[in-house]
């Protein structure tokens, strides 16, 4: 553990694993295309990059859209609905279930079975509910994203010293000021943690609801050529899909670390 | 005139007692140590000071009115960690109590008001010895000056009483003496009522101007909690105080080494 890598070492030992998944798809699409000209299955790169480029640039023929651009703009509307109000509620409820005794009595209990329900599970009663358009999507995501934010910073609230916090009652603190310049810039580096590790999950919703019902998004195209097993389209898709949230997942780290400096002032590297 | 008496205290948690038959009247503007082994309730007396727990019994008198049983302004408090906020700079640390007391809703001060509480925190950081490390994290401090910053912000709402809990417990001899010359000073200049939990007996006689020992004085073997701590000395430091220490040489400094093992201690 003491042989530590410097700047360029790192970035040089991080792509060595996808330059040989790379590699190995090449041959492995190579030599199936050898055997077999009409191969599906593991169509080579110039292929995909030739459908990947029809997709972002030119305009369906019917729908006159160029596809990519309108399925990445209705899937991201969803995500960023569906989170941006399940970081809310998280916010809002995590730090009065975590802060205000009586509130935490009420709706911990709650929001522990509500948690314990799998999201996916109720996507039948959300479509009956909130019919197939925009607003099940959302509510799925919502679903399956807020418990788990409620009950993570629950925790860190609960973790903060309670030392803190009769010291800032000490200087004259009310339960209010404590909550809005105490509790919420602490646990705001968390909840920003937490809504990382809930990209995965909430992309999942997504693309499981738009897989069952829309019209169009990510997780509809994907479905949709599923029929005819273009994987020259699924391929790209599934890679853009991976780079958003790889995108999303980095531009809220780097919010994280510039806007509360001093908590990560204690990290390893 | 007493800052604070304490009547027919008993603290007890369940079936076990913590404190029993706790009488003092603390006068305003001393400087009180509080001593005894571990276990004898010497944090739970702080925690009820504080107002963090309520007695069980009795009735704890601050300026002859019944303390409000929750933490205030009018008690500002110091413990041996996790006292400063480590998401302020050293600076806003102090500023924040300024914020509390004027900005109810916001709790977040503008224009001149901010101007001028940022003139008076500078002021309390200079008294302590950190303008210089104004603008740094606490986490960028070391122990001794986290406790500098957490004294300056403790005094910043000019509270009737200072609690310190074991202040200095963590700190190196060097920066602890230091520590106790600083708070020396501040006591002498601010004038408030001190008490200070320590395990330093040293700390304890050096610095206070009235040293109470709380123990166990009887116990019962077949249940350890039937019986709770009391007051088993209370010491008169003052030179001209009317309880003399017996065989104590009493040293202004700490640091000088005065003679430890006199029998104070139960």
């Amino acid at each position: 553990m003491n042989i530590v890598p410097g700047r360029g070492g790192r970035f040089l030992l991080a792509l060595l694993p996808f330059v040989l998944i790379l590699l190995v798809y090449m041959a492995g699409s190579a030599q199936r295309r050898a055997e077999n000209p009409d191969d599906k299955l593991l169509p080579p790169f110039s292929e995909m990059a030739e459908t990947a480029h029809r997709l972002a640039f030119e305009p369906d023929r019917r729908t006159e859209e160029t596809v990519l651009w309108t399925d990445t703009g209705a899937s991201l509307q969803r995500l960023a609905l569906g989170l941006g109000i399940a970081t809310l509620i998280g916010l809002v409820a995590g730090l009065s279930i975590g802060l205000l005794p009586a509130v935490g009595a009420t709706f911990a209990t709650l929001i522990a079975v509500i948690s314990m329900i799998p999201p996916m599970a109720v996507l039948p009663i959300l479509f009956i509910v909130f019919g197939l358009g925009e607003l099940s999507k959302v509510v799925l995501i919502i679903f399956g994203v807020a418990p788990f934010l409620i009950r993570d910073l629950a925790l860190a609230v609960g973790n903060l010293p309670a030392e803190q916090m009769v010291k800032a009652q000490s200087l004259g603190a009310s339960t209010w000021q404590l909550a809005i310049r105490v509790v919420l810039p602490q646990i705001m580096p968390r909840l920003i943690e937490a809504v990382r590790l809930s990209l995965g999950p909430a992309f999942l919703f997504l693309i499981s609801a738009e897989a069952i019902a829309a019209d169009v998004g990510l997780g509809y195209r994907i479905f949709l050529m599923r029929r005819y097993l273009a994987m020259d389209v699924i391929l790209p898709y599934v890679a853009w899909i991976t780079l958003l949230a790889f995108v999303l997942d980095f531009a809220l780290k780097q919010i994280a670390h510039r806007a509360y400096p001093w908590a990560y002032a204690q990290e390893r590297r | 005139m007493s800052a604070i008496s304490i009547r027919n205290l008993w603290l007890e948690y369940g079936d076990q007692i913590v404190l029993e038959r706790i009488n003092l009247d603390i006068d305003a503007g001393g400087f009180i140590s509080l001593v005894g082994p571990s276990g004898a309730g010497k944090s739970s007396f702080l925690r009820l000071l504080l107002g963090q727990e309520r007695p069980s019994r009795g009735a704890i008198l601050l300026d002859g009115k019944p303390l409000r049983p929750e933490p205030g302004p009018d008690r500002g408090v110091v413990f041996q960690r996790y006292s400063v906020f480590p998401h302020l700079t050293v600076l806003e640390n102090v500023l924040v109590a300024f914020e509390f007391e004027s900005s109810p809703v916001l709790a977040w001060l503008f224009g001149k008001a901010r101007r001028d509480a940022i003139a008076k925190s500078e002021e309390l950081l200079e008294e302590v010895g950190l303008e210089a490390h104004r603008d740094k994290y606490p986490s960028a401090l070391s122990g001794g000056m986290q406790q500098r910053l957490a004294i300056a912000q403790a005094l910043a709402r000019r509270p009737r009483v200072l609690l310190l809990d074991e202040p200095f417990g963590a700190l190196d001899p060097g920066t602890r003496a230091q520590m106790h010359a600083l708070i020396r000073k501040l006591w002498r200049s601010c004038g408030t009522t001190v008490i200070m939990v320590t395990h330093d007996i040293k700390e304890a006689f050096g610095l206070g101007t009235r040293l109470i020992a709380l123990d166990r004085t009887r116990l019962d073997p077949q249940a350890a909690g039937r019986f709770g701590a009391t007051v088993t000395y209370d010491l008169d430091l003052r030179r001209d105080g009317p309880v003399p220490v017996l065989g104590f040489l009493k040293q202004p400094a700490p640091e000088n080494g005065a003679p430890m093992n006199q029998g104070n201690h139960p």
